[in-house]
């Protein structure tokens, strides 16, 4: 786990949502749901949210709370069960949207979309990535503009996880030059949702284009703080959450592995008893725990506020995709040729891994942005 | 298990009040740590070392997490973290940590007699006393447990002879810890004793051996009936790997991170122990800034670097914090050894793209660093062979912490006089 020491209270959350994945997320369903299509299942997510998956985030005067001082780091917890079992679900985006939603000073309409999404009964997800632009969400090209007292958004997201089954896309577009978010119903006029092939099996990705879309001022998310820093924390929740789940897939296939090492025999004795093997699962379990490490410590920075926390956030989610496939490509070599069919679950992970390790910032960019955070 | 250190709840001063009071006291005591390498010969830093030591011990700084009763602070971890902290820019005699303070000091506070702690902690904290190791030998690397220096009893307590090697800093040590089999008729951990030798004892030849960096921080020794009383014994007779695994892990944690007993910075500690004057990221970024390539952005490896040392903090707080709980067995801390080497690896090989073609030569007469790293860089493998090689570390994590089933091995459960050593 990714809380070596938790507490009571983590450790209820946490069983609450793995008998519930265990119940309905075992590897025959996830494949069955997949056949259907994938997605989020709607009543699925809505037991989720009940079970805390959209509440973390959100202070408790706004109808959320944590069960421990840090938010993010419980969370994170939940985030490792999905992974542990590939589940479908969009928790990274989705959590990175109702963080910039949950601000003490929302009202209106934001907060009745707030109590909606944490309710499960509304599915917001953040429109983040751009048609062949590099990771750097503080710099969109999507655009709006004022029209007498409404403002109208041109542009295009692309890469929008659970964009085509969201009923609203928290979208960041300059207006003027100047940073802001929105809120966009997916219905709205001018608005087009087009699913695109997934490399995950279970997760859904779309295309969203912006034609002339009529926004109003209340839809503008309204924050106190100024959209470049709360768009940074959307980014550091995403990159942990993201991370997260990572660390619980990887977690999972690393255990399946072991205890594979055990069962299979080769030349009269078992796999594990052969060094070539027993070195190569302890770098790994080594990896592993230092996965879990780095995920907990940015989880808690972030929680907390701490000037680290940009530097942890990307420094987890960079180690842990990077990290990750290699721990799980060498789990693939000593399962052997089953573990390269489609009949064996390492590849529902994979896919989860590779999938992750692509999004909402490759570990490349990330690596060329702290070339620059940590020189400072 | 450990000796527990005091849990920070339990502090009398809290973190914070004392964090301001090292900060003062520092600023006013302890000087800036200066930004050329130095010269010193071996004496002379070891001499320095000692007195800032004894600077330490007089402010009440000195073995932070050390009970009051033997000259310590009684404080927690987090006390010294925060120490650290604030103690960055300053000069610490961090080459007494490993072995002396982190590794030794420890292990006589869990294992040693009341006699045996109230002789050598205070006078270490002081900085009267250094305490070496001798452990391995020559026909066995990592085998510690296959020692063939022998202690026969003998009418004043005990008679050591035999030869040591791979001793960092024995010039320097006052006493060491010495493992000798004093029963050649029982298996080999079973007939293994540690002594508290002192090394000005006439018996007791001390050589300095030349490392490839030119530098000699690794000696051998050659013990020639050394006598020494009963009360040199530390723990049991006949119990001396316990005393050994004891010590195991505070050795993992000192090079691994996370030992509490480390007072100032982890990585100036490793490298003090093996002679090298640069290593972390800290250097690599100060070397990124001299070469001037792409000013405002940190080369790649640079990056690595630093992403593998955060990582190693964070791994350090989790398996020590793990192993305190009881959540994880102590050998886990053996993960922190390989994840330092490889953390040690990324340093010295981000060296090799930053200093480009100076690391052979240097910039100018006065840039020792880029010729640092490129000594440096000859000593790579130091840090995943010295205190027992990362593929001794990998056997121990795979049958310690995933019980993985155990290599063969040919000298369990015989005597150890039987145990062949050799073709013949």
């Amino acid at each position: 786990m990714i809380e070596l020491l938790a507490a009571p209270d983590q450790h209820a959350l946490c069983d609450a949502t793995s008998q519930f994945l265990g119940r309905t997320a075992s590897s025959a369903q996830v494949r069955e749901h997949a056949e259907r299509g994938g997605g989020i299942d709607e009543q699925w997510w809505s037991v989720g949210a009940e079970l805390g998956w959209v509440s973390l985030l959100v202070p408790e005067s706004l109808g959320g709370g944590a069960v421990s001082e840090a938010g993010l780091l419980d969370l994170a917890l939940i985030a490792e069960q999905l992974g542990r079992h590939a589940a479908p679900g969009a928790l990274a985006p989705i959590s990175a949207a109702v963080s910039a939603l949950a601000d003490p000073t929302a009202v209106g309409a934001q907060r009745e979309l707030l109590d909606a999404v944490v309710a499960g009964q509304k599915l917001l997800t953040w429109a983040v990535h751009e048609p062949d632009e590099a990771w750097d969400p503080t710099r969109p090209r999507t655009r709006i503009e004022r029209r007498g007292s409404c403002y109208v958004m041109n542009g295009i997201k692309d890469r929008v996880e659970a964009g085509d089954q969201a009923d609203h896309l928290l979208v960041g577009a300059l207006l003027d030059g100047e940073l802001v978010q929105f809120v966009v119903p997916a219905d709205a006029p001018g608005v087009s949702v087009e699913p695109v092939w997934a490399l995950d099996l279970t997760r859904r990705f779309a295309t969203a284009r912006f034609d002339g879309v009529e926004l109003s001022e209340d839809q503008r998310v309204r924050s106190d703080r100024p959209a470049a820093q709360l768009i940074e924390t959307q980014q550091q929740v995403l990159h942990v959450l993201q991370a997260a789940e990572t660390a619980g897939a990887v977690g999972f296939v690393f255990e399946m592995t072991h205890t594979w090492t055990a069962d299979r025999f080769a030349f009269g004795r078992p796999l594990g008893s052969y060094q070539a093997i027993k070195h190569r699962m302890a770098d790994m379990v080594t990896l592993v725990h230092a996965i879990q490490a780095i995920v907990r410590d940015a989880a808690l920075a972030v929680s907390h506020g701490d000037a680290r926390a940009s530097q942890l956030a990307r420094i987890a989610s960079l180690f842990t995709a990077t990290r990750s496939l290699e721990i799980m490509q060498d789990c693939v070599q000593i399962h052997g040729g089953i573990g390269v069919t489609w009949e064996h679950d390492l590849h529902l992970y994979l896919r989860r891994a590779v999938t992750n390790r692509a999004h909402y910032g490759t570990p490349e960019e990330l690596r060329s942005s702290l070339s620059v955070l940590l020189d400072q | 298990m450990p000796y527990a250190v005091t849990p920070v709840e339990d502090c009398s001063e809290d973190v914070d009040t004392f964090r301001e009071r090292a900060r003062l006291w520092l600023k006013s005591e302890l000087p800036l740590r200066k930004a050329e390498r130095e010269s010193l010969d071996d004496e002379a830093r070891w001499r320095h070392a000692r007195a800032l030591q004894a600077r330490l011990f007089e402010g009440g700084f000195a073995g932070i997490c050390y009970p009051t009763e033997y000259g310590g602070q009684g404080l927690s971890h987090d006390h010294q973290r925060a120490f650290n902290e604030e103690a960055r820019p300053y000069e610490l005699p961090t080459l007494l940590n490993l072995p002396s303070l982190a590794i030794c000091l420890p292990t006589i506070l869990e294992l040693g007699t009341e006699e045996q702690r109230r002789r050598h902690i205070p006078a270490a904290l002081r900085g009267d006393e250094v305490i070496v190791e001798f452990l391995s030998e020559s026909h066995s690397g990592s085998d510690l447990a296959g020692a063939l220096t022998r202690a026969e009893p003998h009418d004043e307590g005990w008679v050591i002879s035999g030869a040591k090697i791979w001793t960092s800093s024995a010039f320097a040590g006052d006493y060491a810890m010495c493992l000798a089999r004093t029963d050649w008729d029982v298996p080999k951990h079973k007939g293994l004793t540690m002594f508290l030798v002192p090394v000005a004892h006439p018996g007791v030849t001390v050589r300095p051996i030349r490392q490839v960096n030119g530098n000699s921080e690794f000696c051998e020794e050659f013990l020639d009936d050394v006598v020494v009383g009963p009360e040199a014994v530390l723990g049991e007779v006949n119990g001396g790997w316990a005393v050994a695994n004891h010590r195991f892990y505070y050795s993992r944690t000192a090079l691994g991170g996370g030992n509490p007993y480390v007072s100032g910075s982890h990585a100036e500690s490793v490298a003090q122990s093996r002679g090298i004057s640069v290593g972390g990221a800290d250097d690599l970024r100060a070397l990124a800034a001299r070469s001037g390539q792409q000013p405002g952005r940190l080369p790649e490896a640079v990056v690595e670097a630093t992403v593998m040392e955060t990582v190693r903090e964070c791994l350090a707080d989790r398996i020590t914090g793990g192993v305190a709980a009881g959540v994880l067995p102590i050998e886990a801390a053996s993960m922190m050894r390989l994840f330092h080497a490889q953390t040690d690896w990324a340093c010295v090989d981000a060296a090799l793209p930053v200093a480009g073609s100076y690391l052979a030569t240097g910039r100018s007469t006065d840039d020792a660093d880029s010729g640092a790293f490129g000594e440096a860089y000859l000593f790579r493998q130091a840090t995943s062979l010295g205190g027992g090689s990362t593929e001794m570390a990998r056997n121990v994590i795979s049958e310690r912490v995933l019980s993985m089933p155990r290599e063969a091995t040919a000298d369990l459960g015989i005597p150890f006089k039987e145990v062949r050593r050799g073709r013949s």
